[in-house]
């Protein structure tokens, strides 16, 4: 990706646009922060007479990864925005490969969801959150994948909608399930057996295994299979998105 | 620039027809403009105006007929087309939360134009449309009119052979309308860049126009110079041949009727 590239520079556009809106960082912080007050407080004595351990640590993971599927997801509206404001036509009047703006778009879109996890870690962090930090490198790589996965298949909605009305209802009528369905909030190994074969469909569930696999070293289906499902999907979502991207009509 | 009785065509449309659904927006129509001629298409709202521009600039492909644009056919080969010309929207199409020169860059790279020569042509082309001193503002703080001449020295960064305008100078003072023309004559003079515009102000149209086409019901009523046009329906003003070509009937009709065809038509595509 070099300085001259139209990926790099729709990248570069996304991300800008996120670092300039202050509002847009700060507010979309509460709902994470709430959360990991509300249950990891609320809950964390229940969980550590049941379980011996410490709920934040459990919690922790499944936030990280909230915060993450959200502003993925919520990335896509660009989309719409783009084409009510029009500047979506100079994109796609330009020569360049609908496959390479879709691409722009998602690693930018991917991008500031990744920035938004690390902010929301930092504030586990302070909550008392104490992760091993040997494996940060790794909880980094499945944060990346799981934005990248969330955010192509937000912008992938979005390319065909054009009511920036309905694309949040649609989007948390998606988000909900597949957040409370994931093992963000209760452990599987524990779980009643239909919600755990609904939560192996969920495509977040392995996200959230992973990212708590390597910054607690605690993982229900082990390391390995989370990158493996996570590559996977990231690749298929992202080939999909791309060809409904590219079909695009002004 | 006055172009040569021999100058060779640079745009040929050879029976171009566009349905959505049962709607026919352009049917049959033919014409050609020459190179470096500053050509205007004009027509009533829902004429069919806008659907020609997007199928010449391959943002929708034909139902049928045949576009030469530059000796290319916009529809088989889109990314060769698309170098060859720059377009100014009917509609707003900069980036807001962008400064200035952030848009004009990013058209740049999105054209492939190497680094020094963008930043020799953005710095010349903002001073150009006397945006310069405001590079670096966002464009949301920009009036209507900065905005529209920000469009159009972006639409020229990778050297178009064609310049597309459809209606440039929608919505702005006549001061401001003035100044615009005034670039773009100097354009087409100075470069020799053909101008392809669409506008409703009918004066500007007869004053800058080498070359008419009158299209309504999507079809082609009349094509020829500001002079002949007059002639041919022995009136004093483009306005009056205008009207005597087109009739005196409100058009806001067709123009929803067709937008609300094409909803249609891409409702249909999007559940399929």
């Amino acid at each position: 990706m070099s300085e001259g590239s139209p990926v790099y520079i729709m990248w570069l556009r996304q991300v800008k646009q996120y670092l300039r809106s202050k509002g847009r960082i700060i507010g979309s912080l509460g709902q994470p922060i709430l959360f990991l007050v509300a249950l990891g407080f609320g809950f964390g004595h229940i969980y550590a007479q049941s379980t011996g351990g410490n709920f934040i640590d459990f919690l922790a993971p499944g936030i990280i990864a909230m915060s993450i599927l959200f502003t993925a997801m919520f990335a896509g509206i660009g989309v719409i925005w783009d084409r009510q404001f029009g500047f979506l036509k100079e994109t796609l009047v330009s020569p360049v490969s609908r496959f390479k703006i879709m691409w722009g778009r998602t690693l930018g879109g991917a991008t500031t969801a990744l920035l938004q996890g690390i902010i929301v870690l930092l504030i586990t962090l302070a909550i008392g959150f104490r992760p091993s930090l040997v494996y940060l490198p790794l909880a980094f790589v499945f944060m990346a994948l799981i934005s990248i996965l969330f955010t192509s298949l937000g912008t992938a909605l979005a390319s065909r909608m054009e009511d920036m009305q309905a694309f949040p209802l649609v989007m948390n009528f998606i988000i909900m399930p597949v957040f409370f369905l994931s093992g963000a909030l209760f452990p599987l190994d524990t779980a009643p057996n239909t919600l755990k074969i609904i939560s192996y469909f969920n495509p977040l569930t392995y996200g959230v295994d992973g990212i708590r696999g390597a910054l607690t070293g605690v993982s229900h289906f082990g390391l390995l299979l989370d990158f493996g499902v996570n590559v996977v999907l990231a690749g298929i979502v992202l080939l999909i998105g791309s060809r409904m991207f590219s079909k695009i009509q002004i | 620039m006055k172009s040569g009785e021999n100058a060779k065509n640079i745009i040929e449309v050879t029976d171009l027809l566009k349905k959505f659904g049962d709607f026919t927006a352009v049917n049959n129509i033919s014409f050609s403009v020459k190179q470096g001629e500053m050509f205007a298409f004009l027509g009533p709202n829902g004429a069919g105006k806008t659907t020609t521009i997007k199928m010449l600039t391959t943002l929708l492909n034909p139902t049928s007929g045949k576009i030469l644009l530059n000796n290319l056919n916009p529809s088989e080969k889109k990314n060769e087309a698309r170098k060859s010309f720059g377009i100014v929207f009917q509609d707003h199409s900069l980036d807001d939360d962008l400064t200035a020169y952030e848009n004009m860059e990013f058209h740049g790279v999105f054209y492939g134009v190497p680094k020094k020569i963008r930043k020799e042509r953005i710095e010349s082309l903002l001073k150009f449309v006397e945006l310069w001193d405001r590079k670096d503002d966002f464009v949301k703080n920009f009036s209507g009119g900065m905005k529209r001449r920000l469009e159009i020295a972006r639409g020229l960064i990778h050297h178009p052979k064609i310049l597309f305008l459809d209606e440039p100078t929608l919505g702005l003072d006549p001061q401001t309308r003035n100044h615009i023309w005034d670039y773009i004559k100097k354009l087409n003079e100075e470069e020799g860049m053909t101008v392809f515009l669409t506008t409703h102000y009918m004066n500007e149209a007869e004053k800058i126009s080498d070359s008419v086409a009158i299209i309504d019901h999507g079809k082609i009523m009349k094509q020829g110079t500001p002079a002949e046009l007059k002639k041919s329906t022995k009136t004093d003003n483009l306005e009056d041949a205008f009207l005597k070509l087109t009739g005196h009937a409100i058009r806001d009709e067709s123009a929803s009727s067709a937008d609300a065809f094409r909803n249609h038509a891409r409702m249909w595509r999007g559940k399929k």
